[in-house]
């Protein structure tokens, strides 16, 4: 597990990263492979399985968000997160019940962490009103606020403010509760993102900020988007930032663990940048004629499905039983969402506006043993 | 009862609801120690401590992203904007994400933001804005605008309690300028129309400032029965206050302290040729502010700003239509 915390010097008084922080620090875009068989910490056996489901799914349900795209049954244009799996997957498998999330359009897995069914996704995806958004949002802007997952905004980092005002709130009251936003690079150039930072930094709040760091605004590489890594700016701020292996799940659960639990003692926000990669386009439009082809290689080649199912055969694990289930899993689900109607046009201007008490937003799945 | 300005009307407001629940909670820029630009905000951080009183950084975005993320999770956030102008650098946040929370995710989105808008006072371009039909363009946000002290505390005690985002236009030149009789209490005033003025010879239809304007203006023809409707709400609109209005007095005049296009009194005078034509018996008149910046200098400021002459002299035109 490599979690390396930035070395830049800090202007005020950032929590100190617990030891466990400074193992491993490395630079550079590609992330070395990660130890395997080292023993988790915090993970059993059954989480380690979970990790790896939970991927394999997030994979899968897009895979067939993919095809039924091409079968034209899927209405909008359509994205996936192959190849971050990892990234989503591992953060949201470190919250508690309570600890709202704001996913990206990468983040799939996040949803399904957080209890979201393959059936309601796939009903989105296919614009059914039993789906998440009630047929009203494009097929990956979706969360379902009931289980503490809110829909992604397409202007970005439009999230990151309201996971501060989540997490100020909580600090307020005293609850132990912290609010976690992913975003991707593009989005560090935008005022929101400063103005997050910044915001969350001077109150001290309980907010967790993923950094997907992919290397693409759509086609724009890094080295047109900033002259300094996003993860640098972390310390100019008063925060915390770490880079870690996006590709490794055990990796991001373990440096979001600790981030969780120094915003829950009070030390405040922590921006973790998690280094990945994209592997298809920024849409199923985009053919990424932008990306090296042995750019793309050497990510293949550290897969982050490939990677935990190779820890979990040296354990032993039977992974070809778990991606079958997985694909019967898509299927039911699949034949499910397909028979589901389509929306009734009358309820088009429906719920403009929320009458009677406001709701809050509710309490989610929270898979991981630690929580048991 | 007690006379307040619509300054302390609006500031008593706050104490209430503050007092009253402890999930209102309020940001701003400049709000604690110093009271706010205008003093609305004074006294409070005092009285509810820097964690409910919040002092931002100049982040209008994140001041109203922050909101709706304390909001979502069971807060009551009041967001002051330091000047209605500066609404501009958090119209993303207002448009994009509390707009539309509720349609896309079925979460409700309980904040309000205060403007501190209107002109008259030789604030120059960026500091003298009428926003309000930049919001009232999109859906998903509720726009008040009272002109009176007991309007804008009743109405800021409802916009506090509705589960929706609410944009409230407190006129900066009515802060002092007003007062008036202002129940004890909590009380809230609901988002219709009020008949300031009766008559059944003409109706003028205007909100904020432009109700006292519209009223100097009345006062100046004693001769004929004129109404004055004050909108009070922007959206919801009270077509049908509009309507009735129309029914009875057959000649319109809509005021905008606003731009001209696309304001506010360009949806009323819409709705009334939808709905109401065949009770016209003149064209709807429009008084508005052109569609220039507004200027500094007294001189150009009240060249452009709707007076009493300019809705006078459109009353009498349309009077003797």
């Amino acid at each position: 597990m490599r979690v390396a915390p930035n070395q830049a010097p800090r202007t005020t008084k950032p929590a100190q990263p617990p030891a466990a922080d400074r193992r491993g620090a490395r630079s550079g875009p590609l992330p070395a492979l990660a130890e395997h068989g080292s023993e988790p910490a915090y993970l059993d056996h059954d989480d380690r399985v979970a990790l790896f489901r939970f991927m394999a799914l997030h994979r899968a349900i897009e895979e067939r968000g993919v095809s039924l795209y091409k079968q034209g049954r899927v209405p909008g244009s359509f994205y996936d997160g192959r190849g971050q799996e990892a990234t989503c997957v591992g953060a949201a498998f470190a919250l508690g019940p309570a600890d709202p999330i704001c996913p990206l359009i990468r983040d799939l897995g996040a949803h399904l962490v957080k209890g979201t069914s393959p059936r309601r996704i796939l009903a989105h995806y296919l614009g059914r009103p039993g789906g998440v958004s009630g047929a009203r949002e494009g097929n990956v802007h979706f969360g379902d606020a009931t289980l503490g997952v809110l829909g992604m905004v397409s202007m970005l980092p439009d999230m990151m403010p309201v996971a501060v005002g989540m997490a100020m709130a909580f600090k307020l009251r005293r609850e132990s509760r912290c609010s976690l936003a992913l975003f991707g690079d593009g989005a560090t150039s935008v005022g929101d993102w400063h103005e997050a930072m910044n915001f969350a930094a001077v109150q001290q709040v309980p907010a967790i900020f993923v950094l997907e760091h992919n290397g693409y605004a759509y086609s724009t590489p890094s080295a047109q988007q900033f002259a300094v890594d996003p993860v640098e700016r972390a310390a100019a701020y008063g925060m915390l930032g770490l880079s870690v292996d996006g590709n490794d799940v055990e990796a991001v659960f373990e440096v979001v663990r600790q981030a969780r639990e120094r915003a829950l003692a009070g030390g405040g926000p922590t921006l973790i940048a998690a280094h990945t990669m994209r592997m298809h386009g920024h849409g199923l439009h985009d053919d990424a004629r932008y990306v090296p082809a042995e750019q793309l290689e050497q990510w293949a080649a550290r897969d982050p499905i490939a990677l935990q199912s190779e820890r979990l055969v040296s354990l032993g694990v039977d992974i070809e039983a778990i991606t079958t289930a997985v694909a019967a899993e898509v299927d039911q689900a699949t034949t499910e969402a397909l028979a589901m109607p389509m929306p009734d046009p009358a309820t088009a201007t429906t719920g403009v506006f929320s009458e009677g008490e406001a709701i809050p937003i509710g309490i989610g799945g929270a898979p991981w043993s630690g929580f048991r | 009862m007690a006379q307040l300005s619509y300054l302390e009307a609006i500031s008593d407001a706050l104490r209430i609801a503050m007092g009253g629940d402890e999930r209102v909670i309020l940001l701003g820029e400049d709000i604690g120690v110093h009271g706010g630009a205008f003093k609305v905000t004074d006294g409070l951080l005092a009285e509810f401590g820097a964690e409910r009183v919040i002092d931002t950084p100049i982040c209008e975005e994140a001041i109203v992203g922050s909101a709706v993320g304390a909001a979502i999770v069971g807060m009551r956030p009041v967001c002051e904007m330091q000047f209605a102008d500066f609404v501009a650098c958090a119209f993303d946040q207002i448009v994009n994400v509390a707009g539309k929370f509720h349609y896309r995710l079925g979460v409700a989105v309980p904040i309000v933001v205060r403007l501190p808008s209107g002109g008259g006072f030789s604030g120059g371009p960026y500091h003298s804005q009428n926003p309000e039909a930049w919001f009232l363009h999109s859906p998903g946000l509720k726009v008040l605008a009272p002109s009176s002290a007991e309007d804008a505390k009743g109405l800021l005690l409802a916009a506090i309690a509705d589960p929706n985002p609410v944009l409230f236009l407190e006129h900066k030149n009515l802060y002092r300028r007003v007062r008036g009789e202002v129940p004890d209490g909590p009380y809230e005033t609901p988002f219709t129309a009020r008949t300031v003025r009766d008559g059944d010879d003409l109706v003028v239809i205007a909100y904020g400032a432009m109700v006292h304007t519209a009223l100097e203006a009345i006062d100046q023809l004693p001769d004929a029965s004129i109404r004055l409707l004050d909108l009070r709400s922007l959206c919801p609109l009270d077509e049908e206050a509009i309507l009735a209005a129309v029914r009875d007095c057959s000649k319109v005049v809509v005021v905008d302290e606003a731009n001209y296009t696309c304001a506010m009194g360009a949806q009323v005078s819409s709705v009334i040729a939808e709905r109401a034509f065949e009770h016209l018996e003149g064209p709807v008149v429009r008084v508005a502010t052109p569609d220039v910046p507004i200027p500094l200098a007294p001189a150009l400021e009240s060249a452009v700003l709707p007076s009493v002459e300019r809705i006078r002299a459109a009353c009498d035109e349309l009077l003797a239509y």
